[in-house]
This record gives structure tokens, sequence and C-alpha cells, in this order.
């Protein structure tokens, strides 16, 4: 064994400090409040406070579970509809970075090794500037007295503004925007490690550049794809500020719901439900990243 | 596809998704400066929106109150992150590694809205049944340094695999004790990750609007907040100007940490070059 490695595990005291404040900190913070969820969406709201799930008033402990809010989410259309049109949008959103994305960070991976830090850095910039106030830019662009709109009226391109806001377009836009970044950047990670000499390779024995892509690159940065695709789908399923900004009434998104259920109907055991129901759909998409997460730090 | 018409579509592609991704900003900054109440409609150029700010208690004391809570939950989101790193890098086998990999990757993949509801719902249990915390400052910088957290970790994990575990085990060699090998050699070493950490952690405690509204209490408004409120009830001018005066600021930063990350860097090899210099004498 390494010695560092020896080092470390010697010293128990050290060891137990080094692994106990992380795992305290985000079993407080990350798996109790998730299990407190899963809790009070099987409660019901009394009034103002929640119904106790364990019931003492006989003497011993009853549990009482209540689906009452997971019958509801079931029953209504509504619900349903909405779950369906957040993974369809999200699933437009991912498919579009995917489509505007790789191209880009292929071509950023091959362009110049100079230039490269500078490409990486104008990508990150507006990342770091606050979403919210790009969100809002958007809105200001795209309403129909807006720049867009006034810009072409004024050079006579159009007559009557053109219907860019609060529809599927505008959110699909803010979507692909905010999470473009987040798919490019797995992706020309992986890229740019990529081992050229398997492209000579192919093209010394005559593969097109085309197939050589399709064969070769494409197939290596699976991990690249992977990652970039679970990092768009699974927080844009849950996404709440853009569909309220440029989103519309007409747009249907989840994220939306919870809020409504907590903030204006306080009904927090359904927006509990809510939740869960939200969890278990991004599990699987939340796993297939972990895998290949995983995947990709044994091959390193 | 010949090869120059390839090169043309690659620079196309990329100059429009630049384009793309800077056009509402440059949008926003150009705005801030319109002298016309409609936001949109250019009339000529003026500071009258950045007057308005500058009167504009709410927003004023909502932008120091978000630099107080991005301060200070940077602050633990770097403490909490670099535990979490060494936790996953030094020992690949415990208990509960397994958990403790999925929790901490948890606030990265997870929507805001059940982050936030989450914390919430645990918070108001905790408060019914010890009587605090109350909803406010407190609250909110729990729930900005445990996404924080998740973020840092990832900035520190690749910095402490990118680094070489001989350092470590050379400076043991020396006799140093294993407090002495963190502080002397694993620490400095680890400075530039923690700077950049920090910088990452701020950014994201200054930008969230999701976990602030679910945690917040009477009194307590960030500047998301406010800008988020009046964003939903139309454009705003002095929206433009704050964007504006943000975007300087956060500019400014990122170029400077990255001109002082380069020159550690360059500081580091030469320093590294005149030690293997100096030891073939």
């Amino acid at each position: 064994m390494a010695k560092t490695q020896s080092f470390f595990t010697s010293l128990s005291a050290g060891r137990l400090a080094v692994i106990g404040v992380p795992y305290f900190w985000f079993l407080l913070l990350a798996a109790i409040p998730l299990l407190i969820v899963l809790k009070i969406s099987l409660s019901e709201m009394e009034s103002t406070s929640i119904s106790n799930m364990i019931d003492w008033s006989h003497g011993w402990p009853r549990l009482t579970l209540n689906f009452a809010s997971y019958q509801f989410l079931a029953t209504d259309s509504l619900y349903i509809k909405t779950y369906l049109s957040s993974i369809k949008y999200a699933l437009i959103t991912t498919l579009l970075c995917l489509a505007i994305g790789y191209p880009f960070a292929y071509y950023m991976a091959r362009s110049p090794k100079h230039m490269q830090p500078t490409l990486l850095m104008l990508i990150m910039l507006p990342f770091w500037t606050s979403f919210l106030l790009r969100i809002y830019a958007w809105k200001t662009l795209l309403v129909s007295n807006g720049v867009i709109n006034n810009i072409l009226m004024s050079l006579h391109i159009i007559d009557t503004p053109i219907e860019m806001m609060n529809n599927s377009f505008s959110l699909l836009l803010g979507m692909v925007y905010s999470y473009l970044p987040f798919m490019i950047l797995p992706l020309y990670a992986n890229l740019s490690k990529m081992d050229m000499r398997y492209l000579e390779a192919a093209s010394d024995l005559g593969t097109s550049p085309f197939k050589a892509f399709w064969l070769i690159t494409v197939p290596l940065s699976k991990a690249g794809i992977i990652a970039g695709s679970m990092l768009v789908f699974i927080p844009a399923v849950g996404e709440y500020v853009i569909p309220e900004l440029l989103g519309g009434s007409s747009t249907l998104m989840i994220g939306r719901v919870l809020w409504d259920e907590f903030f204006s109907n306080n009904d927090w055991p359904m927006a509990s439900a809510v939740a869960v129901v939200m969890i278990l759909l991004i599990l699987v998409p939340m796993g297939v990243y972990n895998k290949a997460q995983a995947e990709q730090m044994e091959g390193k | 596809m010949s090869n120059a018409s390839n090169k043309v579509f690659a620079k196309t592609w990329m100059i429009a998704v630049y384009v793309f991704l800077y056009l509402p900003i440059i949008t926003l900054v150009v705005f801030s400066f319109n002298d016309s109440k409609l936001v949109t409609v250019w009339s000529h150029a003026s500071f009258r929106w950045y007057a308005a700010l500058a009167q504009d208690s709410d927003l004023i004391s909502a932008v120091l109150l978000s630099l107080e809570i991005a301060g200070l939950s940077a602050l633990m989101s770097v403490f909490f992150g670099t535990f979490t790193a060494f936790a996953l890098n030094r020992y690949k086998r415990f208990k509960g590694r397994t958990l403790l990999t999925s929790m901490s990757s948890m606030p990265l993949v997870m929507p805001d809205v059940i982050v936030g509801l989450s914390l919430l719902l645990m918070i108001v249990s905790v408060q019914n049944w010890l009587g605090f915390p109350e909803r406010g400052l407190f609250t909110i910088l729990l729930g900005h340094a445990l996404l924080g957290t998740a973020y840092a970790a990832v900035v520190v994990t690749s910095r402490l695999r990118e680094m070489d575990s001989k350092l470590d085990e050379a400076a043991m060699d020396l006799g140093c004790k294993p407090m002495q090998v963190f502080t002397l050699v694993t620490f400095p070493l680890l400075v530039p990750a923690l700077v950049s950490a920090f910088l990452l952690t701020f950014t994201l405690s200054f930008d969230d609007v999701v976990l602030s509204s679910f945690l917040s209490g009477p009194g307590y408004s960030t500047m998301p907040m406010v800008i988020f409120s009046r964003a939903r009830l139309g454009l705003n001018p002095t929206i433009n100007a704050v964007a504006t005066v943000t975007i300087t600021v956060v500019t400014i930063a990122v170029i400077a940490s990255s001109f002082y990350t380069s020159h550690q860097e360059r500081k580091r090899k030469r320093e590294e070059a005149q030690a293997y210099s100096d030891s073939n004498k």
C-alpha cells in the first residue's frame, strides 16, 4: 500500500474526523431532509399544522400513513400532464444542447492549444454572471415590444411583432441558453483528452473522416455525452425560475407546481408528494450519471 | 467537405455560440445606460438608472445581505468541501463510502426546488423539536453552504487527484509529523484550488433565488429575491443597472483570479525547475 495511505489510515482519530465531519454534514442537510419530505408526503394538513404520523393516544405508537396526496396526484390529470410536459421540455432541451454543444466542444478541442484556455474561459464567464439576470435579459429581448422585435420592425423586415414570449419557444430558448455550458464542459473535457492516433490510424486505413467521426470519435466520447446530458436533463426537469420568467402560463412545468403548492396553497404534504414523484422520475437518470462517473474514475 | 470549408464552418459555429451566450449580457449592459423609461426602446445615453439604483434602499440592503451570506457560506463550503474531498480521496475503502459519494453529489444535480423544500421541512421539524433556528440569515446560510460544499468538494477533489503523493511521502521520509505534512506541504499546494472553490461558491450563493426563497424569513430578502420579484412583475431598468455593476465586478474578479492562478502555476514550475537544477549540481 502507498505510504500516504498508511499515514492517513494509521491515524484513526484523524481518519474518524476527516470522514465523520462531511458525513454528519451531508446526513443532516441532504439525507435526513429527503426522508422528512417522504414522511410529510404521507401525512395530511390539519388546518395549519401537519398531522402526526405516529399516534400515541392509545398508549402505544400507531403509524398512520396517509396516501391522500398521492391519490390526488394519480387521479388529477393536470399533474400527470405536467410531469409529462416537464420531461418533454427537459428532453428537448437536452437534445438541443447536445446538437449545439457537441460540434462546439469538438471544434474547441481541436483549436490551437494556446487558444483553448481563453475559449474555455469565455464559456465559463457567462456562467459566473448571475443566471437570474441573464434570464431577465432574454425577457427584454423577446417581449413583443422588446429589443429584437423593435430592431426587426425598424428595419422593415416585419410589420407586426413576432410572438416570442410566454410560450414553448421562449421557455426552450431560456433552458438551452442556461444549460448549454453544462453540456459543453464535460464534452470538451472528454474530447480534448482523446488520442488522435486512432483517427490517424483510421484515415491511414482508408476510412472517410465522416465515417471515422461516427465510428471512433462519438463512441470514445460516450462518457462525456452521458455526463453532459444528465447534467442538463436532471435539473431541467425541476426547473422553476426559467418557466416562471419566460414560460408564461401555458407551459406546464412541475417545478412551478411544487412552488405553488407550497407558497400559494400552503399544502406541504401535496408539495412533498410532488417532490417525491419528481425524485422517482430523476432517479434513473441519476443512477446512469453516477455509474458513468464511477466508470470514468476507474478508467483513470 | 474540403478542409478549408470545414474550418470556416467550425469558426462560424463557434462564433454563433459565443454570440448566443453573450447577446443577453451585452443587451443588459447597453440598456442600463438608456435614458428612456421603456427598457427596450433606446432614447439616449444617461446614468439615470444608476442614480435611481443609488437611491434604491431596498435593493442596496438586499445586496449587502447577499454579500454577507455569500462570504460566510463560501467559507463554510470551502471548509466542509475540503473535508469531503479528503474523505473521498484519501480513504478508498470505508463503510458507507458510496452513501457519502451520492449524498455529496446530490445537491449538484437535484433540482433546486427539491433541495429548498427538503431543507425547509427539516428546519421546521428541528424548530418544532428544539424551538430554534428561526428562519432568516442562518437558515439561508445552511442552504447555500450545502450547495457550495458539493461544488467545493468537486474543485478540491480534482486538485487532490493531480497532486503528487510523492511529495507527502518525501516530507514524511524527512521526518514530518502528519500534521506538519498537511500544514507545510499539502495545504500550500491546495491554496489555488481553495481560492477558486471560494470564488465559485461565493458566486453560487450570490446568484441563488430558489433556496433563499424557501429558507428566508420575514425581513430577509437577498438581492436575487428582490430582482426576481421585480422581474416577475415586468421590466425594470434599475435591474439593468444593478446587473451591469455585478457583471463588471465579476468579470474583473474572474480575470484577476485566472491571472493569479496562471502566475502561481508559472512560479511553481520555475521553483521546481530551480530545485531540480540545484539538486543536479
